[in-house]
């Protein structure tokens, strides 16, 4: 696939991988075996008929295409370029045993793309049901439960705290990797199915949850808020003026364009030499927003080594490409105060791996005597989020001991009705686990709604041959709710 | 849900101006204590400003604002009744805690005096005995002196000049209020960073519980940004979704002094280009005026 050059890019907030053309994405779609395994579907969290739409390319029908990936995923055009496909699809790809794994995040992309471009959307025949529907946060969580719902009838609204929805998608994840305009098509497919957005509402303090499932009359809420809430480092120097949250850096820039200061009222701050703190996607998404604005000197401080970096490997390479300082095997001791309240540099200490930790990685260990420091004006910490604590200060949902929303396995919360997903149950993660989990959580609202759900056999659990009468499972017979058509 | 009109106005004083939004939703949810994230336009910034009444039965929402920087010079230009905001949303923050405390100085400071009404009128409302202290720069900036008499048991008016009441900081009217009443339970102190480091300071050696409403800059209002932080002790806290109320005595005023200017040059930029803007505006309706009044020339043709 085509790239904007490191040097030319690294000035601009253009999106960095240009998309395949035509014939790239049909010479791509060759390379697909068509395996009789398909690992790459169970490799998918939302289980994408991958070889399907593949096959459709390689057919050259790309409406065909759309329509076989919009049948599980509403969002091709986003999921293409955020995933992190290495550890999911392409990462189990069988061609990948021997060589490059089929790019089907960049395929998925570029049908994405074309339906945008070409004005396709796919509303299913909805046939209307009597239940209203409440969504807390507009993220990607958000609008997947929300297209599930909507197409399974229901009245649907999803509330936003920001003045425009999208969440993360639009305050976090820059324009270089997700432009703008991919968000806003994505958005009007979901008013198309009926979707409302209500934007500038906190819910949980304007009105509660308990207040939606009652006098608001809700049948049912998903309560997909995002984690959030950014954790600091607790060294020396972390109030100073000059350390800040990546939430932050990239809200200010991505969200309120303060890239565009003084045209657009909000304002950055803007480094000469920027230390990013961490090594995940929204580190990555800091370190090259702060080139972007003009900073001299990227460095990237990460206390584990290249392989346990979180980020996706592309967005690794795209930021070493554009010419960001990495180092490996350091931690921050202190941030150096300028003596006016501002930063002057950091302190940090080489590390070296050392035994396995709960996650499986080598935990890395201070080298003793290894401190130095560096010149830095502008500190910016990506070392992870904590779970927001609105809902949990103005609800009665339980929450687990580190303050995220308890749920089950269906995503039921304990309070009835209230179902919740992505990082506000599980922690920081990533886009499609959060969409996988809207669409799993709007399973479990039809089955507590009592709508029948089209995509859903009526299989007894375990897959064992279900006891059904005239396609009604036994069980339901005489469940109140359940609606027959 | 709400356009954001707004539906009255009212000029204190060159730089002092209150607008009544319409949110009935907001009004009806509203606590004192909370505020609100305001925006003028799309291409604005979002503001934090403490909620200084709210009105359920209205359905509105009263904001009393200062013109000191870019937004708020131009929402003074601009907000007028009848008009709408961009954005505002809320009521965010915790609501502020009105304890059982028998005996209570409200201390507003500037424009503080307007977010501590709706406190001070919740304690009255509670049943306890409500001591004013109101300060001001000079007698032509007092507002709202009718509407805290109204539910303070006592009001002690401070004027920097000496104008009107007694001469001197708010604190000179808390020392009066603790020599009067030893039995004071609690002091709320709403204002300025340096105003409310001197309320603490005063209230200190007493031991008199003060709580203080923080107003650090904010870009979400949400828990999101952590540029709200603030120091507590040795605690970091956020003053969007932990505050914006804390005890006064464990704030470290100086770090939040210190962070407020963190922007201090791009504020004064982005004023300096509207205020330009704003010249140019000017120029060209001016221009635009003449061109199309006749000229005596024409109207000698004629």
């Amino acid at each position: 696939m085509r790239e904007q050059d490191p040097q030319v890019r690294a000035k601009n907030f253009e999106e960095v991988a240009c998309g395949y053309s035509p014939e790239n994405a049909m010479r791509e779609s060759e390379r697909c075996l068509m395996c009789p395994d398909q690992p790459c579907i169970s490799g998918c969290p939302v289980g994408i008929n991958i070889p399907g739409f593949i096959q459709k390319i390689n057919e050259n029908n790309l409406r065909g295409a759309y329509d076989i990936l919009t049948d599980t995923n509403l969002l091709p055009s986003i999921c293409g370029r955020v995933c992190p496909q290495e550890n999911q699809c392409e990462g189990v790809c069988t061609v990948g045993d021997t060589l490059e794994p089929v790019a089907i995040g960049r395929l998925e992309r570029f049908v994405g793309d074309t339906a945008i471009k070409e004005g396709w959307v796919n509303i299913p025949y909805i046939e209307p049901s009597r239940f209203k529907v409440g969504i807390v946060g507009s993220g990607p969580a958000g609008m997947a439960c929300a297209a599930d719902m909507a197409k399974a009838g229901c009245d649907v609204t999803v509330y936003e705290a920001f003045h425009q929805p999208g969440g993360v998608l639009r305050y976090g994840i820059p324009d270089f990797r997700l432009p703008n305009a991919v968000i806003d098509a994505e958005i009007n497919n979901l008013k198309k199915f009926g979707v409302k957005f209500e934007c500038n509402t906190l819910v949980g303090r304007l009105f509660t949850i308990e207040q939606m499932i009652g006098e608001m009359g809700f049948d049912a809420v998903f309560v997909g808020v995002g984690a959030g809430y950014p954790t600091m480092l607790n060294i020396p120097g972390d109030s100073l003026n000059g350390v800040l949250s990546a939430n932050e850096l990239l809200t200010r820039c991505n969200l309120m364009r303060a890239k565009e200061f003084p045209v657009f009222d909000t304002p950055l701050p803007l480094g000469r030499r920027v230390a990013v703190v961490g090594a995940g996607n929204t580190a990555m998404d800091a370190m090259r927003v702060s080139l972007r604005l003009g900073a001299e000197k990227v460095y990237c401080i990460y206390r584990r080594s290249r392989k346990e970096a979180p980020a996706r490997v592309e967005e690794v390479h795209h930021a070493e490409q554009e010419g960001i300082e990495f180092n490996w095997l350091t931690n921050p001791v202190a941030v150096l105060d300028d003596g006016k309240g501002g930063v002057r540099g950091m302190r940090c200490v080489r590390m070296e791996l050392g035994e396995p930790d709960d996650s499986g990685r080598r935990r890395p260990v201070p080298v003793a005597g290894s401190e130095f420091d560096f010149e830095a004006d502008v500190i910016v910490y990506a070392i992870g989020t904590n779970a927001n604590p609105i809902m949990g200060q103005t609800s009665k949902l339980k929450l687990n001991k580190w303050g995220y929303i308890g749920a089950d396995e269906n995503l039921a919360t304990s309070v009835a009705g209230v179902f919740a997903g992505g990082d506000i149950v599980t922690g920081a993660a990533t886009v499609i686990e959060a969409m996988g989990a809207g669409r799993k959580a709007a399973r479990s609202m039809k089955a507590y709604l009592g709508i029948r759900d089209s995509a859903l056999p009526y299989l007894a659990p375990g897959g064992e041959g279900a006891g059904t009468l005239f396609g009604i499972d036994l069980r339901e017979r005489n469940f109140a709710r359940v609606r027959v058509a | 849900m709400s356009n954001f009109e707004i539906v009255r106005r009212e000029d204190f004083s060159d730089v002092t101006y209150l607008l009544e939004v319409r949110h009935p939703m907001m009004a009806k949810a509203a606590h004192p204590g909370q505020f609100v994230i305001v925006m003028l336009s799309e291409h604005g910034e979002r503001i934090p400003l403490t909620i200084a009444d709210f009105d359920a039965k209205k359905g509105t929402i009263t904001l009393v604002i200062q013109a000191v920087g870019k937004t708020t010079k131009e929402m003074q230009l601009a907000c007028k009744v009848g008009t709408t905001l961009y954005a505002m949303v809320g009521p965010m923050g915790i609501p502020s805690p009105i304890s059982h405390a028998k005996k209570v100085v409200c201390v507003g400071g500037g424009l503080g005096v307007a977010p501590v009404y709706p406190q001070a009128r919740a304690f009255k409302e509670a049943g306890a005995y409500v001591i004013g202290v109101l300060g001001f720069r000079n007698k032509d900036l007092v507002f709202w002196k009718s509407k805290f008499k109204a539910i303070c048991d006592e009001l002690i008016v401070c004027t920097d000049d000496g104008s009107e009441g007694i001469k001197g900081l708010v604190t000179e009217g808390i020392k009066q209020s603790i020599a009067k009443h030893p039995d004071i339970d609690e002091v709320v102190a709403i204002g300025p960073p340096i105003m409310m480091k001197g309320c603490a300071e005063a209230t200190r050696p007493h031991k008199i519980k003060t709580m203080v409403s923080l107003n650090p800059l904010m870009v979400d209002g949400t828990g999101m940004c952590g540029g709200c932080r603030v120091k507590l002790g040795d605690k970091v806290k956020f003053a969007c979704v932990d505050g914006p109320d804390f005890d006064g005595h464990k704030v470290d005023f100086d770090d939040l002094m210190t962070r407020l200017r963190r922007y201090t040059k791009e504020e004064r930029m982005a004023l300096d280009h509207w205020e330009k803007s704003c010249r140019l505006q000017k120029q060209i309706e001016a221009a635009a005026a003449s061109l199309d009044s006749p000229s005596p020339a024409t109207v000698a043709k004629r």
